[in-house]
């Protein structure tokens, strides 16, 4: 393992990870919110927000998926240290990795199953751009409408369709996150 | 420096008394934390019938530490039970370990850990091989 | 129906103060310390880490001066504070065939290889309460030793095994599924049993076990070997690519040899029946093994008797002393709302009642 799989985790990991908890926890509350999440230091291509995300929510216990781009040496090993999640394919990922072009076709992620829907998988998606402008969601968490900057819309639309199955997604760019959950309808305006 | 031996020196110091590892390295050169020392919990498991197939057993607390030392020298540690003091003193004493004060750290601490380890392990089952049954057989009449 | 009542903070606050009072006890003894409790308590130390289902002789020891001595309460806290620790991996399964041996029994074989150990145990003693114990007792005459045999001391089942006398263990890869990780379901493949029972209630197993010996499920256990000492916990560690014995435990094992069975296919050959349990906790270990072997009856095509030990549902939904305990005490909390319309149903019902037996009495008078 390179020294530099060693570096750039939570300092305070308790504090930290309970705060970037929150911040996430607020994001999937309230669809189409943009927060920031900083605090740890993952290598590329993975961003600020997608890296801290994953030290809070992933664990050994979590498999994760790492799509395209996103699978590096680099990366391997500072998950390995860091998280000691093990690294499987899309069917078996609790969370994965990855551009929205690099984790297609989705209908690879676990939905759940009628009894367990919480047996599903989180999307972490980088995007190039998270702005509260574009489609229109409405749904639970959402007073009136908001607005997000997303990709896909049709397989997002499509997967909300499935509620309550579906994934879940985190969208992340830089030090900034905002949340889909499956439960958020999308309209094109 | 071999696997071996690294392995065995880095189970060796997170088996050791946290107190008796404290004697032995009362201070300690300078360093930075990659991990700080963190507290969780390993899933200790067993195996069916003992040669079988695994099954969970229970967890045991653990506390593990990365640092590196001035030069650059990377150490772990991963040791049993809740003390900071000793994940830490641990990963310094695995980078010492891997310098040229190897031989100083091996004489000044790892000799008298698996020294008094060893000595724990033997008081012990000397006591056990002392409670263990010498059967004899009662002269039965048919014999004579 | 749950309703939100507030109120009775000052009476909660007073009763915590006078519980720690309590818990303290006469300030004219000395307090207990953890050390004491940790060595001089140390059965008490093992099952609170047995049913805890975490191993830390300390924070047992904590948990039993918390709980003024009630180890289920100090099995709670355990298991409370457990939930708090991030899992940072999973060990590879520990090697009983290397423990490090304080005891070791067999109630099969007289001679056998290693021999008999019996180790620092009460079953020679008579019961006769040892009042020197009570007068400030002196420290104890240190223990005799003797030379340790350099040999090893080999699974009796093994033995056994040899001569395919026993069903084989048989060894699948995988990760065991994790009950503190995933609801239980049913059915329990025997893995997940065992976690189940390893963590229940010692008295709950040990009656179940009881239970099966004295008809209700039996399966003529024979303790083919009993064993307790320490082995070492070793653990893949990710930053440096290999696995290190990071520490040791207290294990207890417990081997059953059973009824035998055979088919067409196989001959017949003894059956086994499993316990392991953290720390010396030797009444545990053996009923474990025994409720685990009943547990089986329908892999090895016995008769279901309808014994409760042979019920999976009915062991594992009900052998966790947390659980129980949970849902036992807690119906002695307000249940204000939900009495007063049982009680308004009743009075109704009464109501109706008398009124019918009156219309009754009006028309057989008319």
């Amino acid at each position: 393992m390179t020294p530099a799989a060693l570096t750039g985790g939570f300092a305070d990991a308790p504090l930290q990870s309970a705060q970037a908890f929150r911040s996430i926890l607020q994001a999937m509350a309230r669809p189409g919110t943009i927060h920031d999440l900083t605090g740890a230091l993952p290598p590329p291509p993975l961003s600020v927000a997608a890296g801290v995300a994953l030290l809070t929510l992933a664990d050994p216990s979590t498999p994760v998926h790492l799509a395209g781009a996103t699978d590096t040496p680099a990366v391997r090993g500072w998950l390995a240290f860091h998280l000691g999640a093990p690294l499987v394919g899309a069917e078996e990922a609790d969370f994965a990795l990855g551009t929205w072009a690099d984790l297609q076709p989705v209908s690879r992620f676990r939905i759940g199953q009628p009894d367990y829907p919480d047996r599903s998988a989180t999307l972490i998606v980088a995007v190039d751009h998270l702005e509260p402008e574009g489609v229109r969601l409405c749904g639970p968490g959402i007073r009136g409408a908001a607005q997000l900057s997303l990709p896909g819309i049709p397989a997002l639309q499509a997967n909300a369709a499935m509620f309550p199955l579906g994934f879940d997604c985190l969208f992340t760019c830089g030090t900034r996150i905002a949340a889909l959950p499956r439960s958020t309808r999308l309209e094109v305006l | 420096m071999t696997t071996m031996d690294r392995k065995a020196w880095i189970g060796l110091l997170a088996r050791a008394p946290a107190a008796r590892l404290a004697e032995l390295m009362p201070t300690l050169p300078p360093h930075s934390f990659l991990r700080p020392p963190e507290i969780g919990a390993v899933m200790v498991r067993g195996r069916i019938g003992g040669t079988g197939s695994a099954f969970n057993l229970g967890e045991m607390t653990v506390t593990r530490c990365s640092i590196r030392l001035d030069d650059g020298t990377l150490g772990h540690a991963w040791v049993q039970g809740r003390d900071k003091g000793h994940a830490t003193r641990a990963a310094v004493a695995d980078a010492l370990l891997q310098t040229n004060d190897s031989t100083r750290v091996k004489a000044e601490v790892l000799s008298p850990l698996a020294t008094e380890a060893a000595e724990h392990r033997n008081a012990r089952a000397s006591k056990a091989a002392a409670t263990k049954v010498e059967f004899f057989t009662l002269q039965r009449g048919e014999d004579q | 129906m749950y309703v939100a009542v507030k109120g009775g903070e000052r009476a909660i606050d007073n009763a915590h103060a006078w519980l720690a009072e309590e818990r303290r006890g006469d300030l004219a003894v000395a307090e207990l310390t953890l050390g004491q409790i940790r060595e001089q308590l140390r059965l008490s130390v093992n099952r609170v880490m047995a049913e805890g289902s975490l191993y830390d002789p300390d924070l047992a020891a904590l948990a039993i001066k918390q709980a003024r001595g009630d180890l289920i309460e100090a099995i709670f806290l355990i298991r409370a504070y457990r939930t708090t620790l991030p899992r940072l991996g999973g060990s590879w399964p520990v090697d009983t065939a290397e423990m490090a041996i304080d005891r070791r029994i067999s109630a099969t074989f007289k001679d056998l290889p290693g021999g008999q150990i019996l180790g620092p145990t009460f079953d020679y003693t008579h019961r006769l309460l040892d009042f020197r114990l009570a007068a400030d007792g002196e420290a104890p005459v240190p223990a005799a030793t003797a030379t340790p045999s350099p040999d090893a001391v080999p699974h009796v089942m093994g033995l056994l095994d040899r001569d395919g006398l026993i069903e084989p263990a048989p060894v699948t890869d995988g990760t065991p599924r994790d009950l503190t990780r995933a609801p239980l379901e049913l059915p329990a493949d025997r893995a997940l049993r065992l976690q189940a029972i390893t963590r229940a209630d010692e008295g709950f197993l040990l009656s179940l076990a009881y239970s099966t010996q004295r008809g209700y499920g039996r399966t003529h256990a024979f303790v083919g070997e009993l064993r307790i000492g320490t082995v070492a916990v070793e653990v893949d560690i990710p930053e440096l690519g290999f696995s290190v014995a990071i520490g040791e435990v207290e294990l207890t094992e417990c081997e059953t040899v059973n009824q035998f069975t055979g088919s067409a296919t196989q001959p017949p050959q003894f059956t086994r029946g499993y316990g392991l349990v953290f720390g010396q906790s030797e009444r545990k270990a053996i009923a474990m093994s025994l409720v685990d072997r009943a547990l089986r009856w329908q892999e090895l095509g016995e008769d279901f008797v309808g014994a409760p030990a042979q019920d999976e549902e009915f062991v594992l939904s009900h052998c966790d002393n947390v659980q129980a305990t949970g849902f036992l005490e807690h119906i002695k909390l307000p249940h204000y709302v939900d009495f007063q319309a049982e009680l308004e149903l009743l009075r109704r019902l009464r109501h109706d009642t008398q009124r019918m037996a009156s219309q009754q009495n009006a028309e057989a008078a008319e």
